[in-house]
């Protein structure tokens, strides 16, 4: 392990990704340093998603680099590298979060099968262990238990979304992409999906890139905050000075939509 | 002896390299899927039209064929193919299974031990072993390709969180040479063990599906398992009610209208050769 905070885990250079004559993304450029929560922000169709998708690999940009520093201390090229690499020299580095739990979840698989599968896929091969894990993974995000060989069809739609969490931490990854993780949820599930979250993360020492279109989302969980607009980033900085103090019109505007309770 | 008009073993020179290119291909990269021409022949999908195209391919005037269907030898299936290549090929055929070369199979594996030289042929049906859990062929090719396997002992989990053991009583998948995940054909999972580093060679034919796959002899074949639930075959109490044979794959018989029932050896010349060891059959 020579990874250390004096360099980035993740370094974006001019990343960009055009569907046909449309630019989803143009010339994204940023670092993530471990532990490091960015949040990235905008309306629909500003390219949160895209970029997401680039970085986590299932878009292919149509230019630029994406460096990530392996377990190893190498960069390497997520942007250029084929799949069987990408699975070979990154291992299970990489979790993702999808907005709609039932993307990231295997809805006629137990709860328990469902946290052991990475697990499984990353070589484990003892079942009690692999039970152990999912059963302390469970308590971890606050499940019952006794609910492990429960289909996730029976859960709520926050405990799908904690068991999504669950599944996608059990292999201690080092990057978490999150795209809307609260979103469809009420508010008060919101709130103690938000908690969790914040408390893995600062337990596990997570780098997480959270896409939201909720500022309050971003505000409590994010330490930096990257403003998109029309596939570019138009603002960056500490999230308590982007949120109150925004200097571009756009983010400004943006600020000033979210309805005062 | 052989039916005039067709060439030897029914299929024509062309086709038959196409499927030999397909099966050295198979025995080069065991366990892999090769995909091939599958021809149209003369019964129907599901009856073992893989298995004859690949034994027709491989077979000369010099061999001695047996072709068994559920382990027996009289039964339609096996009946039908054996006199198909007798008389499209005037080959020999044989019940038994030492003195066969090539033995064409539908779901058993032969309790005697094959021995180096001899070839078994599988008729398969689902040749995807990923199949119950992708649907789609181009995901389960990719998955093939970066060996991505895991899920398929998300199955064997789930059966033992339900149940406490594994359920999977046939076809039980296998990962051939530490490599390709394979479907070993609906085989009982007490036939797995026969698999692993068999001196015969053994063949694979899924004619519906058109692929063909292969098990080179002496090949490592490990049943799909956890370290602390190994792969097990299963034990019964029965013993075979006519030849009292208590290690082979019994078949469960009523016997009359009261629910009577036996359970006799599904190995029909094995249960023979031990009723009558000397015996020469015509």
């Amino acid at each position: 392990m020579t990874t250390s905070v004096d360099s980035p885990l993740l370094t974006v250079e001019g990343l960009t990704k055009r569907f046909g004559t449309r630019m989803a993304c143009r010339d994204i450029e940023f670092s993530l340093w471990p532990g490091e929560v960015v949040g990235v922000v905008g309306e629909s169709g500003s390219g949160k998603t895209t970029l997401l998708g680039c970085i986590a690999g299932h878009v292919t940009p149509t230019a630029g680099r994406v460096w990530f520093e392996t377990r190893e201390g190498d960069k390497v090229d997520l942007a250029a590298l084929s799949e069987s690499d990408r699975r070979r020299r990154l291992g299970h580095d990489m979790g993702f979060v999808h907005q709609n739990p039932r993307d990231g979840l295997r809805l006629d698989v137990s709860a328990g099968g469902n946290i052991g599968e990475p697990l499984m896929r990353a070589g484990m091969r003892h079942y009690g262990a692999i039970r152990g894990l999912a059963a302390e993974w469970l308590g971890r995000v606050e499940i019952d238990a006794a609910r492990i060989d429960e289909s996730p069809r029976r859960f709520s739609g926050g405990m799908q979304q904690r068991l999504q969490i669950a599944r996608n931490l059990v292999t201690n990854p080092r990057l978490v992409l999150m795209d809307e993780p609260t979103g469809g949820l009420d508010v008060s599930v919101q709130a103690k999906l938000l908690d969790l979250i914040r408390q893995l993360v600062a337990d596990l020492g997570l780098a997480v890139i959270l896409v939201t279109h909720d500022l309050g989302v971003a505000r409590l969980l994010a330490h930096r905050l990257m403003v998109m607009q029309d596939g570019r980033i138009v603002e960056t900085g500490l999230t308590d000075q982007v949120l109150d103090d925004p200097h571009e019109p756009y983010t400004q505007l943006l600020v000033s939509s979210v309805l005062p309770l | 002896m052989s039916a005039s008009g067709y060439n030897f073993a029914y299929l024509d020179e062309q086709s038959k390299r196409m499927i030999r290119r397909a099966l050295l291909k198979a025995v080069a990269v065991p366990g892999y899927q090769v995909p091939f021409a599958g021809r149209e022949m003369p019964l129907p999908y599901g009856w073992g039209t893989g298995g004859i195209q690949v034994t027709a391919s491989i077979i000369g005037r010099k061999d001695r064929l047996k072709v068994i269907d559920q382990g027996a030898d009289d039964t339609t299936n096996a009946v039908s193919i054996r006199k198909f290549f007798a008389r499209t090929a005037g080959v020999a055929t044989t019940t038994r299974t030492a003195e066969a070369s090539i033995i064409q199979t539908r779901h058993r594996i032969p309790e005697r031990p094959l021995q180096h030289g001899q070839i078994l042929v599988f008729q398969v049906p689902i040749p995807e072993p990923l199949r119950w859990l992708e649907p789609r062929e181009t995901q389960t090719r990719r998955m093939h390709a970066l060996a991505d396997y895991g899920a398929m002992h998300l199955k064997l989990y789930e059966d033992i969180a339900r149940f406490g053991r594994v359920t999977t009583a046939y076809d039980y998948p296998v990962q051939v040479n530490g490599r390709y995940l394979m479907s070993p054909s609906p085989i009982p999972r007490l036939d797995n063990p026969k698999l692993d580093r068999s001196p015969a060679l053994q063949l694979f034919g899924a004619g519906r599906e058109k692929r063909i796959y292969a098990v080179p002899p002496f090949t490592s074949v490990k049943s799909l398992d956890f370290a602390d639930h190994p792969f097990a075959v299963e034990r019964w109490s029965y013993r075979c009610a006519r030849c009292g044979a208590d290690d082979s794959y019994l078949d469960e018989i009523v016997v009359d209208d009261r629910g009577g029932r036996r359970f006799i050896c599904s190995d029909t010349d094995y249960c023979d050769s031990r009723l009558q060891p000397q015996a020469t059959l015509p």
